[in-house]
């Protein structure tokens, strides 16, 4: 028997752009119409003001490492030691990913540096958002 | 809420703390709450309140054989008895009921009569944390320290002085699963588990349960136990997931529940002799000094490191010897709250002399949620 793979999402009607998103090679973000604020994770209104009024938009897919561990612990689908990081989008929100071409160690994994999205099929439905140091 | 005007007069733990796997997790509660109702002289047919997390209060109502007029089942994590003791408080100022019983009870090492609790992969922990790996609160728990280490320049040894310094406390608790003298280079030395935190600076995972019985101030007098008045309280949440957090230099919940409780107590940071912050992981005690005022953003860690908590020193912390050496079943809240009764009654094994104001302040999930209760042995 194969050993079993990483968890993966399983989306809602409210995440679906998200996750069709990943599949399609675009970050997507939503922006509130009215207040124009970003956020992340979707939701069909604007946890600023409430507004119903909220465009899906492709974000940049730039960002900076915010923070991270380095897991020691054995993880479906994960072999340990490896890096489960938070990022700050350029466009304002954080996403937990990971970080990848990367060496998992905190001499290679500097606080700030800049990052770059890739996107990793994981099956035919899902394909995940990672990050790997930004080469431009 | 007016100060002062409920009390607690109960309190107990489980008669085992560490490793029971001879009790479920339900009777894990009932052990604690027969504890806290033979400490006050009270039955079953006595109580007509019941808050309760793990279990549900009717569970717990009913295993015990209670008819309560009022129950509250807030289930927001470890802190969720600190939120309890803020909603018995007013359920009883309100007439809600008359004698409340707060319960917890967690088979969090042997795991007997509890079953698992997957994230479903459709919540948005689900969907936007569980596929980048974390396993539980050791993986989640510690993203922010990078982030706030590099905002303030605080080391790695300032950090392990948390552990060190509980490990001294709980040396003076018979009752402490953990009571060897450690070093900062014992800390930093320990298994990786999830860098930049090793073993030691987390948590430990065992069995056990506490209760508390709380009435109003005017019927405490009648009790055979020295009363602990409740003097302010406060709760907040922020997010159920760590990286959606506003900051990871501050938690916002801490900041809501800390300060309201202040508020509420009329006190000010040099009234406090005793200081609970639940310790899950060895940055808490950190975030929770600085959130809570007790010191400057960024000196939490030197602070500590120059030993101002240690036994004898101006601030005492963590007096039971906190979740990192003491005892840690999952939810640690109710055992913060017992050793905050046991030093307000000055029957805690590592007593501080004199204390009159403690304050316990309580986390729930990966800084999901916070309580806070401040409490004080004076009379209203
Ligand atoms: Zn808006």
């Amino acid at each position: 028997m194969p050993e079993p793979g990483r968890a993966l999402p399983q989306p809602t009607p409210e995440t679906k752009h998200f996750w069709d998103g990943t599949q399609a090679g675009e970050l997507r973000l939503q922006r509130c119409d009215e207040c124009r604020h970003t956020y992340f994770p979707p939701r069909p209104f604007c946890p600023k003001c409430a507004s119903r009024k909220v465009s899906v938009t492709k974000a940049s897919g730039r960002a900076i490492l915010d923070s991270y561990v380095i897991h020691h612990r054995k993880v479906p689908g994960f072999e340990p030691p490896y890096a489960i990081a938070v990022v700050k989008l350029a466009e304002g929100p954080r996403m937990m990913t990971n970080i990848v071409e990367c060496a998992q160690t905190p001499e290679a994994l500097q606080l700030d540096m800049p990052l770059e999205v890739v996107f990793e099929k994981q099956n035919d439905a899902i394909t995940l958002p990672f990050f790997r140091p930004a080469k431009g | 809420m007016p100060h002062n005007t409920v009390a607690v007069v109960g309190a107990a733990e489980t008669t085992k703390l560490g490793v029971v796997p001879d009790m479920s997790q339900i009777q894990l509660h009932a052990d604690a709450a027969l504890n806290a109702m033979a400490d006050c002289g009270l039955k079953p047919k006595d109580i007509d309140g019941v808050a309760t997390a793990g279990e549900t209060p009717v569970q717990t109502a009913h295993y015990l054989g209670i008819t309560p007029t009022w129950v509250d089942g807030t289930s927001v994590g470890g802190c969720s008895f600190m939120i309890h003791v803020r909603h018995a408080a007013a359920a009883i100022e309100a007439g809600l009921a008359k004698t409340i019983l707060v319960t917890h009870g967690e088979s969090g090492r042997s795991g007997i009569g509890r079953g698992p609790r997957p994230v479903p992969a459709s919540s948005l922990n689900g969907q936007f944390e569980q596929p980048f790996g974390p396993m539980g609160p050791p993986s989640l728990f510690p993203i922010p320290v990078l982030r706030y280490m590099k905002t303030y320049g605080v080391t790695h040894e300032q950090i392990a002085m948390v552990s060190v310094v509980q490990r001294e406390w709980a040396g003076k608790n018979p009752r402490a699963t953990f009571r060897d003298p450690i070093t900062v280079e014992d800390v930093l030395s320990s298994r990786m588990i999830a860098y930049p935190f090793r073993l030691l600076q987390c948590c430990l995972v065992t069995d056990g349960g506490g209760a508390l019985i709380l009435t109003s101030a005017d019927r405490a007098k009648d009790f055979p136990t020295k009363p602990v008045y409740i003097l302010g309280t406060g709760e907040s949440v922020e997010t159920p997931m760590v990286s959606q957090m506003e900051s990871f230099t501050s938690s916002r919940a801490f900041s809501v529940a800390g300060p309201t409780a202040f508020r509420e107590a009329g006190i000010t940071h040099k009234d406090v002799d005793h200081l609970m912050i639940y310790d899950a992981f060895a940055h808490l005690p950190l975030f929770g000094l600085e959130d809570l005022g007790f010191v400057p953003r960024g000196e939490a860690g030197r602070f500590i490191a120059e030993r101002n908590t240690a036994p004898g020193a101006k601030l005492p912390l963590n007096t039971n010897g906190g979740g990192l050496s003491y005892m840690h079943s999952g939810m640690y809240g109710m055992y913060a709250l017992q050793e905050s009764v046991r030093q307000m009654r000055g029957t805690a094994p590592a007593q501080v002399p004199g204390a009159k104001i403690s304050v316990c302040h309580g986390v729930g999930g990966m800084f999901a949620a916070s309580g806070t209760i401040i409490f004080s042995n004076q009379k209203p």
